[in-house]
């Protein structure tokens, strides 16, 4: 049996409007780095929320670290977290933020240097966070949860306001963490990032879980793409009459035709294109990615 | 619990707010003592509210603390506002989630911060003595007070009962700040209406109806560090105020423990 990081069961969170989150269920292996995404208001807020004893939760059970979360107080010095963005106080330097952190975590007060360092802000931790950029207060953030050298690290929206080389920095990062056996459990919209680094997906959709499993479980589910332009638009609806006629679903959107189909099928249709006569200006079959799934399976295109 | 109470600390110490918060207070301090002094002869009274305080009142073994004792509500005023907002603004800034995470024990965080806040006023009310009692014996010649009794062992006990009274009033004053800062959960909203309420509410009240007074929190309060008033008794202001910090303690805590932390 698989250890677990996280494990949830039936866990809801109901609001006089409605569920927040409504019957979750889903597991996350012990050293694994987990996606945990979902439109906005979907829940991934309130779920975690929920796994750091933040708020309670009307009904359900869930386990971090195979203790309860009724009693947050026996996992917590094993969990770093950052939740809805970075929070610190602004009249004080980013060090200062994290010592009051490791002070009152107990912590070695030593780590919170080699912490700034890590994160890329050396040089400015003895700045207010006032005087921080989105990206620095982010990276501080990061820096807060990695104190308790966590066992699970429970990041809400990372990279948010991180330019292309701070992503490609926290994504080594959390890779990192992951070979040296921390569990990442991550949300994100950036679905790309998330795609290249996680092994595990938790997809939620107005509260509820819609898919949790394996990344290569996800995409499985979803059928490859053939995407096709001709040199005459016209040819298009021919090119759809030959998909399905070989029982391949098919549509037409922004002047290219869209297959359902196994990458092998290309040849053949371009053997049958030919034969009608008709000339292919790009034929590129397509794997599925999270983006086009997440979208397929949400309903939510925003 | 330790780890809670010097973690707060570290935010309490920073210079801005320490010495902002001293700053006001020794305003404060000096103002009121040099006008007891140097308003001895003044028609318009040099106390507050316009009372006069003679000689005969401040040549006793008491006289030296005479102005601290009159700034005691001021100094509470200034604990409310740095207890609200320091306890508020974990709200305010989303940090009180990171406390949490840290520490999940919600009353050990209470606790550990309210315990820094006591020492960090514990640290006001022993300067503002201090530059108190020095003015009053810097202006004590100028405004022809005798300070023979002021250091006799009556004199010293004077001091320390004083010293106790205003202590008192100062932390309840500063917990009545705290408990405001977690129903409201805004430094704004629970700053203006603890100040609101003490320095307008009540008194325009009391010019109502006296009788009021004797039962306002504001008014409890201040009559401790006062160690009394003409209107009303030190163990009335002590037992009644006490009672409103401990039930409005209780229903803070009570809901700080139980409400969801959700910004």
């Amino acid at each position: 049996m698989t250890a677990l990081a996280i494990s949830v069961k039936d866990l809801s969170k109901k609001y006089e409007t409605g569920f927040a989150v409504s019957h979750a269920n889903f597991e996350v292996p012990l050293g694994t780095i987990c996606g945990f995404v979902g439109p906005n208001g979907a829940g991934k807020t309130t779920t975690i929320r929920m796994l750091l004893g933040l708020i309670t939760p009307t009904g359900g059970t869930a386990e971090v670290l195979g203790e309860s979360i009724t009693h947050p107080e026996k996992y917590l010095s094993r969990v770093g977290a950052m939740i809805e963005g970075p929070a610190f106080y602004p009249a004080l330097s980013g060090e200062e933020n994290l010592k009051v952190l490791a002070t009152l975590g107990g912590y070695p007060i030593e780590r919170v240097s080699k912490l700034i360092e890590t994160v890329g802000l050396a040089g400015r931790g003895g700045s207010k966070y006032k005087t921080y950029s989105l990206g620095m207060k982010q990276r501080l953030g990061i820096a807060a949860a990695l104190l308790p050298e966590p066992k699970v690290l429970v990041l809400d929206e990372p990279t948010n306001g991180l330019d292309p080389e701070g992503i490609q920095e926290v994504r080594d990062l959390l890779k990192k963490l992951a070979s040296g056996g921390t569990t990442v459990f991550v949300s994100s919209h950036l679905l790309s990032e998330l795609e290249l680094i996680s092994e595990y997906i938790v997809m939620l959709r107005k509260g509820e879980v819609v898919f949790a499993g394996s990344m290569q479980d996800l995409l499985m589910k979803q059928q490859p793409v053939i995407l096709v332009k001709t040199e005459s638009s016209a040819d298009l609806i021919k090119i759809v009459e030959i998909a399905h006629a070989d029982g391949h679903r098919a549509t037409i959107r922004s002047e290219v035709a869209h297959i359902e189909g196994p990458a092998e099928w290309a040849g053949t249709l371009n053997k049958k294109a030919f034969e009608a006569g008709i000339l292919l200006t790009q034929l590129s079959p397509q794997l599925p990615n999270l983006e086009e799934t997440f979208f397929e399976m949400t309903g939510d295109r925003s | 619990m330790i780890r809670v109470i010097f973690a707060e600390w570290r935010k309490l110490r920073r210079p801005t707010l320490f010495f902002g918060t001293l700053g006001a207070a020794l305003f404060f301090t000096g103002l009121t003592t040099t006008f007891l002094y140097l308003m001895i002869d003044s028609e318009q009274g040099n106390s507050d509210r316009g009372r006069r305080v003679g000689r005969e009142v401040l040549n006793l073994a008491g006289g030296s603390v005479y102005g601290f004792a009159s700034v005691g509500g001021l100094l509470g005023i200034i604990a409310l506002c740095v207890f609200a907002a320091q306890t508020s603004q974990e709200y305010t800034y989303g940090t009180l989630r990171n406390l949490l995470v840290r520490q999940p024990g919600r009353l050990r965080i209470l606790m550990g911060k309210l315990i820094a806040m006591k020492f960090f006023a514990l640290i006001l009310v022993v300067i503002t003595a201090i530059v108190s009692v020095s003015l009053s014996v810097a202006l004590s010649d100028r405004a022809k007070v005798t300070t023979d009794l002021w250091f006799t062992s009556d004199g010293f006990h004077e001091i320390g009962k004083t010293f106790l009274n205003v202590t008192i009033s100062v932390i309840y004053y500063g917990i009545v700040g705290m408990i405001l800062g977690l129903l409201l959960r805004s430094p704004i909203s629970a700053i203006s209406i603890g100040v609101l309420w003490i320095l307008i509410i009540e008194n325009l009240l009391g010019a109502v109806k006296p009788v009021f007074l004797d039962w306002m929190p504001g008014s409890q309060l201040t009559t401790i560090a006062q160690g009394g008033s003409a209107d009303i008794s030190y163990l009335h202001a002590l037992t009644l105020g006490t009672s409103y910090v401990i039930v409005g303690a209780i229903v803070a805590a009570f809901l700080f423990v139980r409400r969801d932390v959700a910004n």
